[in-house]
Parts: C-alpha cells; structure tokens; sequence
C-alpha cells in the first residue's frame, strides 16, 4: 500500500495558528475574534502583526459570535476561535440566527475537538459539534487530519464565501499529508486505494485509518483509505464510487455515532447504493478525563478498533 | 398589515413609530440604494424583532421596496417575513432578528467594521426593555463599553411591557440607564418617547456625544400601542392582531393612515 511518514508529530491548532499568520499577511479582509483562549487557538504570532485587525471579547462566546456577524457588514472576514463546545452548543442560537440564516461570511474555527483534549473531561471534551454544525443550512463542516492539512483548510475557507466550522484539536498527532497540497473543500482525498473494503476516516482518525489499513495488508485484505475532510458538503460521487468497488464501509471519527460523518455516509448509501456499514465512533456518550491515547483506546477510536471494524464489516458482506 | 393575517405584533410596533420616523428621515445618513455592507452611510438593527410591521412599513415608505408588498406580510413565498431576515433578501434588512439579545453584539460587529474602514458613519440600533433580560445583551453592553465603540448609539425601548406583564413583574431591570453607566455608557434619558421633536432631539445630541470613547445609549420611554386607545399601557397586545371592529376603530383614531397595510 502506500505509504506515508509522519514528517514530525504537530497539534493540528497549530496547523490553524500557521493559517491565520499567513492569512494576515495577504488578506487585510481577514479578521479574528478569540474568546479569551489566545494562545489554545495559537493566534499569537496573527495579534502581533495585524493587533488592529484582532479582537479580544473576553469569556462571552455569544457575544463573540454576534460581533462575528456584524463585522462581515463592511466586508472583512471574521474567523473566530475557541474550544469547540464553546464555538457550537454554547452558542447555536447566536450562530443559527445571526451567522446562518443570515448568511454570514463567518469562519467558526474549534480547536480541542472531540476526546482528545484530554484530562479537561466531558465539559470541555465534545462529540456533537459535527451534527450540530451540519445540520445548519448553508454551513460547511470541515474536519481537519493533520497540521498541514489544517494549514491548507484555514487558507482555503477565507476564499470560500459563507459560513464555515472548521473542527480540529489539541493533541501532537502525525503530520502526513504533503505541506504543497491543495485543500478544496467537498473533495475528499484518496490516500490509498484497495479492493476489500473503504475506511473513510475524519480528522484525528485518518491516520489511525492509516495504521489499521497496514495492519490490514498484513492479513491480506486490500483497504481504501479515504479521507473525507469536508464532511458537509460531502463528496459523495468518491465515496459511491469506491463502495461500488469494495461492496462495504467502515466510518471513522472522532464523534458520536449520531450525527456525525457516519450517518452522513449511510444516508447517501442508503439512498444510492445500499451496503454493509460499520462505524467507528463514540456510542452516545459523554467523555471522561484521561490521557488523549488513554480516551482514544477506551472509548474504540485508534487503529485497532477499526481493524475490528473492517474484520466485521467483511463478515457481513460475506 | 397584523390584521390582514391576524398575527403579529401591534403593541410595540405603535411605541416605536414616532422613534422610526424619526431615524431614518431625520438623523440617519443614507445612500439611495441599499447595499449589505453599508460603507459610507449610517446603518441600522433591529434587535427586538418582533416590531417586524413598524420597521417594514418604514423601509417601504423610505422606498426599499414597494408599498405594495406590505401587504404580502408573513405570507407565504414573502419577503416580509414574521421576523425580519436577509435570507429573503428584503432591501434594508441587514440580520435576521426574533430570537432576543443578539442584536447588539451584531451592531458592535458593524460599529468596529466602520472602524476599521474609516467610515466615520454610525450605528444605530434598537432593543426591548424586555430583551435586555437575555444574557448575550450584557456581554455585549460590557465589550461597547470596555472597548469604547464610540460610534455605536443603542436606543432602548422602555415601555415596561413584555409577554407575561411589566417587567418590572416578570424580572425586574430597575434602572436600565445606571445599568449601562456603570458598564461605560453614556446615557440619555428620552422621557417623550413618543413625541417626535423630542427623539429627533435627543437622538442628535446622541450623535453628538459618539466618538467621545463611550457607547451611546437613549432610554426611551415608550407607551405600548401608542395612538390606539384600547392598545395603550398594557402588555395584551404585545402579540395579538385586533378583529375587524377593532381594526376601524384603530385606524379611526389615525388621521394619516394607508389602512390595512
């Protein structure tokens, strides 16, 4: 299969922070707002060039959301930044009304996505963002692997016109993607192409779809990888066209099984071309404190739990 | 325009005429076509949105859109929506408002927007009595004020009403201006809410006051259902349309009136 080298283990926030100082330097629309999380979001080095293009709103989510809004009337570009529980349930209302049904040119940027924040726990740890944030008309939901990709996805939003939730987090994971790779939101990328069965995977769990679908050739099944970054609006011509291939699907991400990129998928396979489905994904539950790699394992997110998954997903297309 | 469809909100819209009139034919600077991002001119939001009727007849009256399609109000395939919103894309309308409290942090967005592009123009805009019980107001009313958006100029509309009674009944604000004092305001007290000379006056000496590194607040003291005997001073018709008697009676005690629009 083909491989891929961790160029060096990086959070993907950086990957955002990267993004927002090359943002600053060749888009004087380009704005951000930060909810007292400065340094989470690594926004640091963007203050310190642009301090007149930054504003800081204090610990007031809704607030931020708002202003958010109003600053796209008078045409700048603003991306706003903390955790991802407080960029979406804390704020769905703020970002319902005035961001997506009034059609806002906001980038809502959610770094410590999912579990792997870590020892914060569940009140800080969330695993609906995705659901919530897809099911809003006219939002596009992205979910990034890694920090090159995530350095690529925060350019590419700016030059997309509507709102966005870009999801990404905390902890230091492989960084695999080629850093001249172009980021175009909807098209989902073909990491490695296979026979048996399609993993298509999101954010942290691309690489672990990576590792599995190695551990996999070892066994003889032939996987293909896809990585599906732009969960709305999905690629759906890729995905069909790889489960008319392989005849079965494992999902894979860093969210609950409800709402995420999963049902998403079933959905479009329901409709076009029904198949065997496995999801790896958190079972409708809440997190917990623990190390990132600790939650990954007990809650079935690494690469054994969807190795697992393809070996049963096999079973039922059998 | 409420009777046609017996829905909508009456109370409020009638409180707030003389305050509309006021703003965009006297104070307001305005271009003659309506563009989104509004450089170069004042702008307005409606945070309380529910006064939908008062806001879209002056709009129509101003020339945003035809008289003519006041009449399609919170119909179906209408622009004029029960709540206002730019998703229908009605000139004039530059956010989608109904559900409370978010109004001013819109309004400071556009303010620090201004700012930015040097467009030394501003703000206006306009929240319930009632509404300021929604967290989301405070939040902003303490960034305008510690950031000093000096070209942001907020009119309360103090009727003392809301859905479920006075408010001062329901949850009490007190004194709302010394609220906003307190968080780094400047603010007027317009104890004449309704008597046209008396906004114009006050809203003048409140752009006055902009761009001397406070927000502006006026605290307008309103009468619910102003010019319409049977409306006035209660909050039972906050959100309920009057039947045809009452509907000629209202309009009986209007002089200038395009009827049922």
């Amino acid at each position: 299969m083909k491989k891929y080298t961790d160029q060096g283990k990086k959070d993907t926030r950086s990957g955002f922070g990267a993004g927002m100082t090359e943002l600053g330097r060749k888009n004087p629309q380009v704005v951000s707002l930060c909810a007292d999380l400065v340094g989470s979001l690594k926004l640091d080095e963007f203050i310190e060039e642009n301090p007149d293009r930054f504003f800081q709103v204090g610990i007031a989510e809704a607030n931020m959301m708002g202003i958010a809004a109003g600053l796209t009337i008078g045409g700048y570009i603003p991306f706003t930044g903390t955790f991802a529980n407080f960029s979406t349930g804390r704020v769905y209302d703020q970002i319902r009304q005035s961001i997506a049904y009034s059609g806002k040119n906001v980038k809502i940027c959610a770094s410590h996505a999912g579990l792997t924040l870590g020892e914060d726990g569940a009140t800080h740890q969330i695993l609906e963002d995705i659901g919530l944030m897809k099911m809003l008309p006219g939002m596009t939901v992205i979910n990034t692997c890694d920090f090159n990709q995530t350095k690529a996805a925060t350019l590419a939003i700016a030059d997309h016109e509507g709102p966005v939730y870009l999801r990404f987090g905390r902890p230091k994971v492989p960084n695999f993607t080629d850093p001249e790779q172009e980021f175009h939101i909807g098209k989902a990328v073909m990491l490695n192409e296979g026979k048996d069965v399609t993993v298509i995977a999101t954010g942290h769990l691309v690489w672990e779809a990576l590792q599995a679908a190695e551990a996999l050739e070892q066994e003889g099944i032939s996987a293909e990888v896809i990585n599906i970054h732009t969960i709305k609006p999905l690629d759906e011509e890729t995905i069909l066209a790889s489960v008319r291939k392989t005849g079965c699907v494992v999902t894979c991400e860093e969210h609950n099984y409800l709402g995420g990129l999963g049902e998403s998928v079933a959905r479009t396979l329901t409709v076009h071309h029904p198949v065997p489905q496995e999801f790896v994904a958190t079972r409708d539950t809440f997190g917990e404190s623990g190390t990132s790699d600790q939650l990954m394992e007990k809650y079935g997110l690494d690469n054994k739990a969807i190795k697992e998954a393809v070996l049963q997903v096999l079973k039922r297309k059998a | 325009m409420v009777h046609k469809v017996n829905s909508g909100h009456p109370g409020g819209s009638l409180g707030c005429t003389e305050f509309f009139v006021a703003l965009y034919y006297e104070i307001m600077k305005l271009h003659d076509t309506f563009t989104m991002d509004g450089i170069g001119e004042d702008i307005f939001f409606l945070s309380n949105g529910h006064i939908s009727p008062v806001y879209y007849s002056v709009l129509a009256r101003k020339g945003y859109f035809p008289l003519e399609e006041l009449n399609t109000f919170r119909m179906l395939d209408s622009r004029l929506q029960g709540h206002p919103t730019t998703h229908e894309g009605l000139p004039g309308v530059r956010i989608a408002s109904g559900s409370l409290g978010q109004g001013m942090s819109v309004a400071i967005g556009a303010a620090l927007a201004k700012k930015l592009n040097k467009d030394e123009h501003i703000v206006y805009s306009l929240h319930g009595d009632g509404e300021l019980q929604e967290g989301q107001n405070w939040e902003a009313i303490m960034f305008a004020g510690s950031k000093k958006v000096d070209n942001l100029i907020a009119t309360i509309d103090r009727n003392s009403q809301q859905i479920d009674g006075n408010t001062e009944d329901v949850m009490a604000l007190g004194d709302v201006g010394e609220k906003f004092r307190v968080f780094g305001w400047d603010v007027l007290e317009l104890k004449e809410g309704n008597d046209l000379k008396a906004i114009i006056d006050t809203l003048k000496d409140a752009k006055k006051r902009s761009g001397k590194g406070k927000p502006v607040c006026v605290i307008m003291h309103t009468v619910m259902g102003n010019g319409v005997d049977f409306m006035m001073h209660t909050h039972a018709w906050h959100g309920k349309a009057p039947n045809d008697e009452q509907l000629a009676i209202a309009l009986d005690q209007n002089e200038e009136t395009l009827g049922d629009y």
